[in-house]
């Protein structure tokens, strides 16, 4: 590391590594220069002048924001003539601004209300008439409110460079000067909302949570967003039980500020009309409303008589419950029931990468090392589209530290934009294109291989021989779908020896019992098992609850606590939001099943007492509790939680995009109402 | 077609020398008359000993800032393994400058060669002619020229032999002031919104397309061909120290012959009203003149007894800018002009920062309400308030260039703004 540069600022000596910006290093000592423009990860603007402060001998008044450290340089920020600059940075910005506080979303949380509150004038000395122009819609998610905008640009920075779309610019100049998408009067992009949420004003609003409610109304809740497998912390706001947004302003959890417009507006189905809030039983060709103790007695009376009489059972858990759950329903299906078919829709080879590894230690990368790997590999993954928080590291990676991103794919993706090297590969020929990479990839100085369903059994294990052979540090990402799709397979929810998978339960035509947690296997198809007892704890009515002879309402990853386990591994906890009167989570549900049955599993239907189990007894989850109570991500460690037998089952990723999240996106009116075609540019 | 206005017996014709000659903008005038020898000079000598020279010539950048030409080129660095440029700013938008727009008509291959040596000096190979959107007939001109450059074998591959290649393409600019500024207007050039960038890097490092740049004006390369051809030293004693050779001076506003002349650095500004350009008109007496440009602070008649150079208008508080003298007679209302000139420079803001988008928005509405009649005597002070928060707070010197006059409207026509109290103008001017 090079010589620290040493400086003063506001009197203190302080030293800083050479380049850091003086807004930096002053904020590394806890001084704050306020800055609208400024922001970190994203490229200089010094436009909105808000961070003036004196330097020595300058002849100005120098923009903190782009001037870095020099030895001995003596910075003022609390001068006379620091504080008026600032003091008319505000009224200048303040003249053509509508001061619709009262009724503006942003009000509360405003970062130009909070510096004018502390460096502003008391009042305004403007007098003559504003500039106006209307407010614009530019997609079902995005308003634009051209009179609040100061022009700081973050959103036009944070499209382009954070999300590599690009779809806001600058239109107009001068005062008329205002941000508007590049495709003219409307939007073509993830609909991801970084762009509102970045917004330091009421400017850029959004469609979900305009006009519904102060954020100070709001109770604050951080949880695990309940779509996708890349485990971004989501801030549910929260008032009276309800959701009204959800961000992740604070940059907790892996994901830091990012979110995906799944994560940021696909909440809405948790208070979709379409939920079911009370049990079902099948009445003909017709549900009637039954009581929970009546559900409950009817499920745990025939579960019990088909135990007794040795009949099938076939059980499909979840990718998207919870570890608690899904460790609750193996122990009650396997211990309880003593019955062998059991297993959860696989989406990537999780457990043929843990083979090939054996058990080395290290070797699975963490959403962190994505922003860190000299060199990332993507085989077979619309990455952008299918884990969009990976994608953005990798990307946040090329911008800071120029990483080389290596991209095998069947068909364009957006990761080509900025690849060191993209080649096409049909699905099965990917490993044959990597030879012609070789060369390359041993160049570098390590590498994080991701890789996504179209390599499975052998061909991950000839993908880990081919990494061992090139010499250089290797971790690896194995691409699952769902929030919580690798904790189902840790949690080994497979069948037992000579059980029926996933698929077997559902051809089967011999089953006395069918019970489906949190699953749609019949999306599609029809249920062997035409004369079996089937039970669905749903949160709606799907293709597969309206088979099922008793249907119990089940709460969303948003209504419980519990943990779950992302695609790089890492555990993080749930913590329960919001409120759907009639829905029980699954653990609850499955505790009082086996409570009715009158089945003692040893183990009480609690998520923590649950998860004090699973740290015991599932490999690599002994994990330390702090860091998961304060809301940390702890990586569980590589281990073989199925033998290969278990794991021998068919698996496919349902290639979600951007705008799809398998049945669960089809309650979410948000994700329903963007136009922009789903996975434009690839479809494996 | 503009024509070009009487020459005066005191001027000293060296980059309009062939102003008056029939088919002056012809490539076969330019070549009768020593065209394109400088060039040829020039391929003899090594990059060190042209950017010495234009040193010695003690040239300094006729767009405004005064920087001086040979410096500027020394900082191009040598052994870059991108691509350089040499780019003419013909974006000529700074009011009351009118002399690009000749030195294109009459003599364009003057700045083709001009180009071509800075090429040589810095080892580029490309050069690209930036003209202002409004300037359509120049483009034909300029385009008109380079063509007939590249067909005699002036332009393009090995050119007359020398084994240099320099190839030459104008681009037209959308009509923004802003696009004149050097960053902003490699934006423009490169197919972006015309915003200046982030200095540093600067252009002689990253300017073009990442690669490193030279950016000068019409004039400044205009004047290269002389340099090289009759040396330097014989450019430099025209002027006077440090501001050396002959400067195209706009003359216009309320005088008899308005006009574009060429006279030496550091020709007394009285002379030049009175000789030059024949007198206040109507007989009038003189009240201000704003000596380089609308964005140079204005000159009271009493200050007015100065030598035309950088350094002597740098010490009377205002600058030499880009030429552009504009004459203002006793009849003239300074709160009328100021109002005008605030308006220019709040349509031309590009928006980029804080101060200059909203302090010029401001300061037109008082200037415009002020003109109006209704003005309040506060709004004195505030004008000149808002001004000061302004100067040297923003992205780019636009900033200052709107700042800077107002401020001295203020200070030294403050009775001006005074008499304006009463609701009506003191000159029945409006």
């Amino acid at each position: 590391m090079a010589d620290l540069v040493t400086l003063t600022i506001d009197g203190r000596t302080v030293k800083a590594a050479p380049g850091t910006l003086v807004i930096d290093a002053a904020k590394q000592n806890g001084i704050e220069i306020p800055s609208f423009c400024y922001y970190e990860g994203l490229s200089l603007q010094a436009a909105c002048r808000m961070c003036l402060v004196e330097i020595e001998k300058a002849p100005k008044l120098m923009v903190g924001c782009t001037t870095p450290v020099a030895e001995g340089m003596v910075v003022r920020t609390d001068s006379p003539a620091v504080r008026t600059a600032r003091k008319m940075t505000l009224e200048f910005l303040l003249t053509n601004h509508p001061l619709d506080c009262p009724v503006c979303d942003k009000g509360g949380e405003c970062e130009l209300q909070d510096m004018v509150f502390r460096y502003g004038a008391g009042e305004s000395r403007f007098a003559e008439m504003k500039h106006h122009v209307d407010e614009k819609q530019w997609s079902p998610v995005v308003f634009y409110d051209g009179p609040r905008c100061i022009l700081c640009y973050r959103c036009v920075r944070v499209c382009n460079e954070g999300m590599g779309v690009g779809a806001l610019g600058i239109t107009n100049r001068g005062v008329t000067a205002e941000i508007a998408p590049n495709k003219g009067d409307h939007l073509e992009c993830d609909e991801c909302g970084a762009c509102i949420d970045i917004c330091p004003v009421g400017a850029l609003t959004s469609g979900t949570y305009r006009y519904k409610t102060r954020p100070w109304e709001m109770e604050y809740d951080a949880t695990i967003c309940g779509h996708c497998s890349n485990g971004c912390k989501t801030t549910l706001g929260v008032r009276n039980g309800q959701i009204i947004r959800a961000n992740n302003r604070d940059k907790s959890g892996v994901n830091g500020e990012f979110l995906c417009i799944k994560g940021r507006y696909g909440f809405d189905f948790v208070h979709s009309e379409e939920r079911l809030q009370s049990p079902l039983k099948r009445v003909g060709d017709k549900f009637e409303e039954i009581s929970w103790a009546e559900a409950l007695a009817t499920v745990a009376g025939k579960f019990k008589a088909i135990k007794e009489r040795g009949g099938k059972f076939g059980v499909i858990g979840s990718n998207q419950t919870t570890n608690e759950e899904n460790f609750y329903l193996r122990k009650f299906v396997r211990e309880g029931l003593g019955a062998p078919n059991i297993d959860h829709r696989r989406t990537g080879d999780v457990g043929a990468l843990l083979q090939a590894l054996g058990g080395k230690q290290g070797a699975l990368a963490t959403v962190g090392d994505l922003y860190l790997t000299k060199a990332a590999l993507v085989i077979g993954s619309d990455l952008s589209q299918q884990h969009p928080l990976l994608a953005y590291q990798l990307r946040a990676n090329k911008r800071h530290h120029n990483a080389h991103l290596y991209v095998v794919a069947p068909g364009a993706v957006r990761e080509d934009q900025y690849a060191f090297k993209s080649v096409r590969a049909a699905a099965g020929g990917e490993l044959a294109a990597l030879e012609g990479l070789r060369d390359s990839l041993k160049a570098e100085a390590d590498l994080t291989i991701l890789f996504g369903d179209s390599l499975q059994g052998e061909a991950v294990g000839k993908l880990v021989a081919f990494a061992d052979s090139l010499g250089i540090p290797v971790k690896y990402v194995p691409l699952v779908d769902y929030s919580n799709s690798r904790g189902a397979f840790d949690m080994g929810v497979g069948p037992a020896e000579g059980g029926l998978d996933y698929n077997g339960i559902v051809s089967a035509t011999d089953l006395d019992a069918v019970w489906v947690v949190g699953e749609n296997p019949l999306k599609d198809k029809a249920l062997g098992s035409t004369g079996a007892f089937v039970v669905v704890q749903d949160l709606f009515l799907t293709e597969t609850a309206k088979r099922a002879d008793i249907v119990l309402p089940s709460a969303s990853a948003y209504e419980k606590n519990g943990t779950v386990t992302s695609v790089t591994g890492e555990v993080q906890k749930l913590k329960s939001g919001a409120k759907v009167m009639g829905a029980k989570p699954d653990l609850e549900i499955i505790g009082l099943i086996g409570k009715e049955m009158g089945l003692n599993l040893g183990l009480i239907w609690k998520s923590d007492k649950v998860f004090e189990e699973i740290r015991k007894t599932v490999k690599g989850y002994d994990l330390p509790l702090p860091i998961l109570t304060t809301g940390g991500a702890a990586q569980a460690s590589a281990a073989e939680v199925m033998s290969s037998e278990q794991r021998a089952a068919s698996i496919q990723s349902s290639r979600d995009t951007l705008f799809t999240s398998g049945t669960l996106g089809r309650y979410s009116k948000m994700l329903q109402s963007v136009m922009e075609s789903p996975g434009g540019l690839y479809r494996g | 077609m503009p024509q070009f206005n009487e020459p005066s017996p005191l001027e000293v014709k060296i980059l309009t020398k062939r102003f008056q000659l029939p088919n002056s903008a012809s490539i076969d005038t330019y070549l009768a008359t020593d065209g394109y020898k400088a060039f040829l000079k020039a391929r003899e000598m090594t990059p060190e000993q042209i950017v010495e020279e234009v040193k010695v010539s003690t040239l300094r950048g006729r767009g405004g800032a005064g920087f001086p030409t040979g410096m500027k080129w020394s900082f191009v660095p040598r052994n870059s393994p991108k691509p350089k440029y040499v780019i003419c700013n013909a974006d000529e938008g700074e009011p009351g400058t009118c002399k690009d727009r000749l030195l294109m008509e009459f003599d364009p291959h003057q700045l083709i060669e001009g180009m071509m040596i800075a090429g040589l000096a810095v080892d580029a190979h490309k050069g690209y002619i930036y003209i202002r959107g409004e300037y359509r007939y120049l483009i034909e001109i300029m385009d008109k020229a380079i063509a007939e450059a590249y067909a005699r074998g002036w332009l393009g591959k090995n050119i007359q032999g020398t084994g240099f290649d320099f190839d030459c393409y104008t681009h037209t600019g959308a009509g923004s002031y802003e696009c004149g500024e050097e960053t902003a207007l490699l934006e423009s050039l490169e197919g972006k919104r015309g915003v200046p960038r982030l200095k540093p890097p600067f252009p002689a490092v990253s300017g073009a397309f990442q690669s490193p740049t030279i950016l000068n004006n019409v004039e400044t390369y205009a004047a290269v061909p002389a340099i090289i051809r009759d040396g330097g030293a014989a450019f430099a004693a025209l002027g006077t120290p440090k501001n050396g050779g002959t400067r195209l001076f706009c003359l216009s506003g309320h005088l008899n012959k308005p006009g574009v002349y060429e006279l030496p650095m550091g020709f007394n500004l009285l002379r030049m009203i009175n000789e030059v350009g024949g007198g206040v008109r109507n007989g009038k007496k003189l009240k201000a003149v704003i000596p380089g440009g609308s964005s140079c602070p204005v000159l009271r008649a009493d200050e007015c007894d100065i030598p035309m150079d950088y350094d002597s208008l740098a010490k009377a508080k205002s600058m030499a800018g880009s030429g552009g003298v504009i004459i203002l007679d006793e009849d003239t209302c300074m709160v009328r002009a100021a109002m005008r000139l605030m308006k220019f420079y709040q349509h031309e803001s590009c928006g980029w920062c804080v101060p200059c988008r909203e302090g010029t928005t401001w300061l037109k509405k008082i200037l415009v309400r002020f003109h109006d009649g209704r003005g309040e005597r506060q709004d004195i002070d505030m004008i000149g308030e808002l001004s000061k928060s302004i100067l040297g707070r923003t992205f780019c010197p636009l900033g200052d260039a709107a700042a800077m006059p107002t401020i001295a409207f203020v200070e030294k026509f403050r009775d001006e703004f005074e008499a304006h109290l009463n609701g009506k103008c003191p000159y029945g001017q409006h």
